[in-house]
């Protein structure tokens, strides 16, 4: 008797309701996860760290070969690693990249989100996508376009053409980032600080900085990141004076065949991840 | 366009305190096909609470904004005692304001809002923590100095709003529609504070209010606004009792509305047959009245007899049928079809009368000397 | 109503973004206008290098091999990221969070490290390898060809096609699905009838940039594929720094650009993928 009905999606945004994000309540009894999907989404969950858990029995090897699981277990590659000019000098060279690359990025990029924010037109629209272009242009095109320009204006090689190139390309993140936390911005809240007697100025520092400070850390921290990690302009850039430990650990692989690159991996990825959760802390402990 | 303008006396604290506010032919145009403020001016008393009325889009806001310097003039003059501010940044009026959404700075504590003006001008810290706790006792919020916005309720949040408005003694404080977001009961409860505290402060107060009841709640005297103009400045009740034109007359209250088409001169109006008597004292002084006018009855001052019965003397009347009844509790409307054209009215009949019935054939009557006559 | 005020001073808000449109500007806009320039002007002004793109017998080549590739890319990618996505939106909180790092922790961290772990697990002699042999495949070459970095590549992109479809998939209603399930629809016809087309915005957006980052890729070609098998990214160095072919590097990085650019945009149209991906990216976790 009972006439079963499939309904039909008539437009898919007849259907589309904000689903709740975050707060789910899933009901175990009604609405339970197949074990199949649980055993997929493990499955990929371990595609994706597996080569970055990889390396660190790796880098407790030995210096002679890449031979995995290690023949001998000892500290020989961290010790070179810390002690070796080529590592060490690529690793200092790439520190200081980073942090000019970043002051310079969420400086420009924090004053770029600050006044889009307050813009609107197509002008501003496009403008904003401009800046953003450079996150899915293929980093090989640019690398080759800023290094035969660069070679014309005596920046290859100089510290100074690493960090205009990285805090070029990190100014999208410190754009995204600063943005977000413009979004939840009140703008009747710079027009409660100008009655109360405060300058722009002070209104700046005073209401606004402490409220996107969180947005302009973030930012800083992946621009941050995203320049000591960056390999194909660097290597389009580097000479035998200057490189960065990315360059290095690509020597490493291809010139060199020097394992020490597994220590130098370890090291990278121990602590960006821990200063990728810095952001995240911060957030939980701001929740009182 | 003439403003009509009437001068209400001072407010009824002992001492005038507050700031004298002038606006001089204010105008404030965005390029649109009509200013959203054209040409208003207007003199707000020192001490004197003073609130900007009107609907959506009338311009009372921009004009407050004005006022405050959060937007420029076109043309015009705003002067603060006498000094023109017309230049002057919003930073630098010493204006305190109040916005709906209350504008608290959630990074801060309720004691840091508080003082955030009093930092700002230097003060020093013990005078501060002083006065901090003096306008918090003020606006009945003690012991919440820890507190952030986030954990009290919207009724509490407002009150630190007004804390952090008035701490710094500002020339006056100007209010945008500061209670629209609260319930009824709450809002009831802060008109009061509203009130009780601009009695002991004394300051000027403007507010912004399209809640016509507060308006006249709050007030001492009411700016009508319409269309980015002034339609009339008086005290609630010559806006209530004396509209001038049709504008006020319906937004204040209900009313009965009598359209003449025509203008009202002599002692006299006709309208579906009936001769009216028009009492010089009821019409407005409009000039508008002459050309086009209306009559208009408040429908307390509407009495109903059946028809054939017997309509008190010297009363204007006007025939009608009864199209519902409500029950307000403390009285009854009595929903009515006036004359031929059958005009919309109403007329309160006492709470036990149920002799009134849906679809009787009324006679409406109400005392000439309680009808108006305005511009219509 | 005549304006009896003189025109207002300029918006200074767009004083603010001069210092990020200038280093953008500079850094990486003029280069490529170089770039293009010099492809139509060197050695005669025409677009001669173009044509010899099509003519020389490689490039077409490689870019064939190159799409082959991101092809296999996108397809894999896809099929591991669209459970996993799913997988996402179906746990709770905290679980959330973690799959949600497990995502953006290799996406952030090093390249140069994942690339080198690829290496160690697909290399002869490597486990991989060893499992291989164990089913007498062991002839089959990981590194050092196109199936090594298909592997390595789909890893490395997969966040990539988790993030976007993320954002889509936590956007529907699951219990749209319960009620058609309430409505007698086997679980298979509801996903194919009801999640999947509302999923589709986020898939192709997915697919799109996957695709599209695929094609400008350097790295993982360079280190685990094999020379005479390069993909399009290293033609274009190997134009640059061998050949020293500025002219023809540069119509050929104006290619790639050109067809990353209209794909990207289509994506963008499409999903919001730039902004979704640097959002989501930036933010940590949606679910709060």
């Amino acid at each position: 008797m009972s006439t079963v009905m499939t309904p039909e999606p008539s437009t898919e945004t007849a259907f589309v309701t904000a689903g709740p994000r975050g707060r789910r309540r899933r009901d175990k009894s009604v609405d339970p996860i197949p074990w199949w999907l649980t055993v997929i989404g493990v499955a990929v969950a371990v595609y994706f760290i597996l080569p970055t858990v990889f390396v660190i029995p790796m880098s407790f090897g030995s210096t002679s070969s890449f031979q995995f699981p290690p023949r001998e277990w000892s500290l020989d590659l961290y010790v070179n690693f810390f002690t070796n000019p080529k590592w060490i000098g690529s690793l200092g060279n790439s520190l200081l990249v980073a942090v000019m690359a970043s002051a310079l990025a969420t400086t420009v990029g924090t004053a770029a989100a600050l006044g889009l924010h307050n813009l609107t037109g197509r002008l501003s629209r496009f403008l904003r996508t401009l800046l953003m272009v450079s996150i899915v242009t293929p980093a090989i095109v640019l690398a080759v376009a800023v290094y035969i320009s660069f070679l014309q204006w005596h920046l290859v090689g100089s510290i100074w053409g690493y960090v205009l190139a990285h805090a070029a390309i990190g100014v999208p993140f410190v754009l995204v980032s600063v943005t977000s936390a413009l979004g939840g911005f009140d703008p009747q809240l710079l027009r409660a600080s100008a009655s109360l007697g405060a300058s722009p100025l002070r209104t700046f520092l005073r209401v606004t900085l402490p409220l996107i400070g969180r947005g302009v850390l973030t930012g800083a921290i992946f621009a941050f990141v995203t320049s000591l990690d960056e390999v194909v302009i660097a290597l389009f850039l580097r000479a035998p004076a200057f490189q960065t430990l990315p360059v290095q650990m690509y020597n490493a692989v291809t010139v060199e065949v020097d394992p020490t690159i597994a220590a130098a991996s370890s090291i990278v990825v121990v602590s960006v991840t821990l200063i990728l959760l810095i952001p995240l802390l911060v957030r939980r402990t701001k929740r009182r | 366009m003439t403003t009509i303008e009437t001068q209400a006396s001072p407010a009824e604290t002992t001492t005038p305190r507050g700031t004298q506010i002038d606006l001089r032919d204010v105008t404030k145009d965005y390029g649109l096909a009509t200013p959203a403020v054209d040409r208003v001016s207007l003199t707000i008393q020192p001490g004197e609470f003073m609130t900007l009325l009107g609907p959506s889009g009338s311009g009372k806001t921009t004009t407050l904004n004005l006022i405050a310097g959060f937007e420029t003039l076109t043309s015009g003059t705003i002067s603060l005692n006498g000094v023109d501010v017309g230049r002057l940044p919003a930073h630098k009026r010493d204006l305190g304001m109040l916005f709906q959404n209350y504008a608290l700075f959630p990074h801060l504590t309720v004691a840091q809002n508080v003082a955030y003006p009093l930092r700002e001008r230097r003060i020093p810290k013990d005078e501060i923590a002083k006065r901090v706790a003096e306008v918090l006792e003020l606006v009945q919020l003690p012991g919440r100095d820890d507190h952030y916005p986030r954990q009290l309720s919207g009724g509490q949040q407002q009150r630190v709003a007004l804390a952090r408005a008035i701490v710094f003694d500002p020339k006056a404080l100007l209010l945008d529609e500061p209670l629209g977001a609260l319930d009824r009961n709450l809002r009831a409860a802060l008109q009061s504070e509203i009130r009780r505290i601009h009695r002991e402060v004394g300051s000027t107060f403007v507010f912004v209010t399209h809640d016509q009841e507060e308006a006249m709640n709050l007030s001492d005297r009411i700016a009508l606004f319409n269309s980015g103009r002034i339609e009339q400045v008086g005290t609630p009740e010559e806006l209530y009792r004396s509209p001038e034109t049709l504008f006020t007359a319906r937004f204040l209250g209900d009313s009965n509305v009598f359209e003449l088409g025509g203008g009202a001169t002599g002692d006299s109006v006709g309208w579906d047959g009936e001769t009216w008597k028009t009492p010089r004292s009821t019409v407005a002084s409009h000039p508008g009245v002459a050309s086009s006018a209306a009559v208009v009855v408040r429908p307390e001052d509407v009495g109903i007899v059946a028809a054939g019965g017997k309509v008190p003397a010297g009363r204007n009347s006007a025939r009608a049928v009864v199209t519902d009844v409500e029950y307000m509790g403390s009285y009854r409307t009595a929903m009515l079809a006036l004359g031929a054209a059958e005009v919309r009215g109403r007329a309160r009949i006492d709470a036990f009368d149920d002799s009134v019935a849906i679809g009787d054939q009324v006679i409406a009557h109400w005392q000439p000397e309680r009808q108006r006559v305005v511009a219509a | 109503m005549t304006i009896t005020t003189p025109r207002r001073r300029p918006n200074p808000n767009w004083l603010l973004l001069v210092p990020a449109l200038g280093l953008l500007g500079t850094i990486l806009l003029v280069p490529l206008v170089q770039s293009f320039l010099r492809s139509i002007s060197s050695p005669a002004w025409g677009i001669g290098n173009y044509v010899a793109l099509f003519t020389d017998g490689v490039t077409l080549t490689v870019l064939g091999r190159t799409a082959t590739t991101a092809l296999m890319v996108t397809l894999i990618a896809f099929l591991l990221g669209y459970p996993y996505a799913y997988f996402m939106t179906r746990v709770g909180d905290r679980s959330r969070a973690i799959l949600l790092v497990v995502v953006l922790i290799p996406f952030w961290t090093s390249v140069m490290a994942r690339n080198f772990a690829w290496i160690t697990i697909l290399q002869r002699g490597g486990p991989v390898h060893s499992v291989l042999e164990f089913f007498g495949l062991g002839h089959i070459q990981l590194v050092g060809s196109q199936i090594g970095v298909t592997i390595a590549m789909s890893q490395v992109l997969l966040p990539f096609m988790v993030l976007p479809l993320f954002s889509a998939l936590s956007g529907i209603d699951r219990k749209l699905l319960l009620a058609a399930r309430g409505l007698g629809s086997s679980p298979l016809r509801a996903f194919w009838k009801i999640y999947w087309p509302l999923s589709r915005g986020g898939v192709a957006a997915g697919i799109i940039l996957v695709f599209t980052l695929s094609l400008g890729f350097y790295v993982t070609p360079a280190l685990l594929g094999s020379p005479q098998q390069s993909l399009i990214a290293q033609l274009l160095a190997q134009r640059t720094t061998q050949l020293l072919d500025f002219a023809g590097a540069g119509a050929l990085g104006m290619l790639v650009l050109v067809v990353t650019l209209v794909l990207v945009a289509w994506a963008n149209r499409i999903g919001g993928s730039i902004s979704a991906i640097g959002v989501v990216a930036t933010s940590g976790s949606k679910g709060r």
